[in-house]
């Protein structure tokens, strides 16, 4: 029970710290936020290294990747 | 005379008005067809090698080889109403050599030791960018000899005043697991003569299904740092285990491994991306992972792209990550025979594990050489597990435009 209010207050905390945080910020103030490698999701290339690790390991999951789905049987 | 005259050019003078207000508005918006916008190859080569084999009980080689070969196309389109569509397109070919799946046959005979998987996928999306709002749909299928599965999700994103944006994605995978059983546990009658194979055609299948809400909150903090927020709620249900995983018990007799038929994962990750200087990013991930299995686990990570010049960058990355074991993990011949539930599967085990490798990218805004060629990206990575498992890993993505 502790550990989930723990989780549940972490979570809330994140997401208040960065909407609080955040200065306002034009469109053209964005040359480095838009920039291909400042993207927040994983990219191409990662694709086959984040469907191993989840094979390979017992956690997956929260990374933009699959969480269900294939075998993994080798 | 005059008056007809005028009234001549007064008409010509509106005629021309008239034909003047119709030619074409360049400002005016124009809805477009879809059309290709986009193409992506993705390869990977993959090789591994370990001592505790899962067919084994715990023990053996997980040597493993895997070519993995993606093609992705994208068309894009405006429809009259200014939102943006994509249709993205995607098939995967695998090819993988397995040395354990040999001892499935209790003498190590099994004559199939590789395997190819095939996994299609279809994704459409819409998205109006006035409401800063998307909806998309995607299917996904994969087939190999011992697995199917067939993969739906559906996702909205909204974004807010002040440069956020929040996700919601709903995921289900629907999954056959074939039965094939190591050889001591299969009637005699099923087996042909050469070394305990099994040929009837016509094995068993039991369902596994997944289940997954995926929330995302991304926001730009200031013109150089931004961050996003990721949870999944995984709920699985059906068939866990796999039937040619062998658990030998304290007394030398083996079975296949048996595990519960839910589990609930839960997921939490932050990303931080900061780009420091002109020329360095930080790429900055962490998650923190649990689940009703007794298994919690950390991932930190860290990429540097440091861009050489504008359109080349290198990037080094190192990923560390560490778990505690399942409450239903023993090594070989740990488990008791009064256990209800027991494997002897490495990957459910304790154990830390460190990813670490460099990539490069090039991306000329005329392409690569002046071609449809757009961006190259090469990344190798070499990964060893505390179980003693190792592994490395090439990837090259090219995308032409």
């Amino acid at each position: 029970m502790k550990r989930k209010t723990l989780f549940l207050a972490t979570l809330v905390a994140s997401v208040t710290a960065m909407t609080l945080s955040c200065t306002s910020v034009k469109e053209y103030q964005k040359s480095r936020i838009n920039d291909s490698e400042m993207s927040l999701s994983s990219r191409k290339v990662e694709k086959n290294e984040l469907n191993f690790q989840s094979y390979r390991e017992g956690a997956s999951g929260a990374n933009g990747g699959k969480t269900g789905g294939g075998c993994g049987c080798n | 005379m005059k008056k007809i005259c005028l009234t001549v050019v007064g008409m010509y003078c509106m005629l021309l008005h008239a034909f003047s207000q119709a030619t074409k508005d360049t400002t005016a918006f124009q809805p477009r067809k879809l059309k290709l916008e986009e193409v992506n190859l993705v390869s990977s080569y993959y090789t591994q090698n370990g001592d505790h084999s899962a067919i084994g009980g715990g023990i053996g080689s997980e040597k493993v080889t895997d070519l993995a070969n993606g093609l992705e196309l994208k068309w894009v389109g405006w429809d009259t109403h200014a939102r943006k569509n994509t249709l993205t397109v995607g098939m995967g070919i695998d090819h993988h050599t397995a040395a354990s799946q040999a001892y499935i046959s209790k003498t190590g005979a099994s004559r199939r030791t590789d395997g190819l998987r095939l996994y299609p996928s279809l994704d459409w999306s819409r998205e109006n960018e006035q409401k800063g709002t998307s909806f998309n749909l995607g299917a996904y299928y994969s087939n190999e000899f011992n697995y199917q599965s067939i993969g739906l999700n559906a996702g909205v994103t909204k974004k807010t005043k002040n440069n956020g944006e929040f996700g919601l994605k709903l995921s289900a995978y629907f999954d056959q697991v074939k039965l094939i059983y190591p050889s001591e546990f299969e009637p005699a009658s099923g087996y042909s003569g050469y070394g305990g194979e099994r040929e009837h055609p016509d094995y068993g299948s039991s369902p596994r299904q997944t289940y997954t809400a995926s929330f995302s909150f991304s926001q730009v903090i200031n013109t150089r740092l931004q961050a996003s927020l990721l949870l999944d709620v995984v709920q699985q249900n059906g068939y866990l285990g796999l039937p040619f995983h062998r658990v030998y018990f304290t007394d030398g007799t083996d079975a296949v491994e048996n595990l519960p038929s839910t589990r609930f994962k839960l997921p939490i990750g932050l990303r931080l991306n900061y780009f420091m200087g002109d020329r360095v990013i930080l790429r900055g991930y962490y998650r923190y992972y649990t689940d009703n299995w007794g298994l919690q686990a950390h991932t930190a990570s860290l990429e540097v792209p440091v861009k050489l010049t504008p359109f080349f960058s290198i990037s080094p990355f190192y990923r560390y990550y560490t778990q505690t074991a399942v409450k239903y993990f023993a090594p070989y011949e740990e488990h008791l025979t009064t256990d209800n539930y027991y494997t002897s599967n490495y990957a459910l085990s304790s154990f830390s594990s460190g990813f670490f490798g460099a990539g490069f990218r090039i991306a000329p805004p005329n392409g690569i050489f002046g071609t449809h060629l757009s961006a190259l990206e090469l990344r190798y990575g070499h990964y060893t597990q505390t179980t003693d498992l190792v592994s490395d890993v090439i990837s090259l993505h090219l995308q032409f435009k």
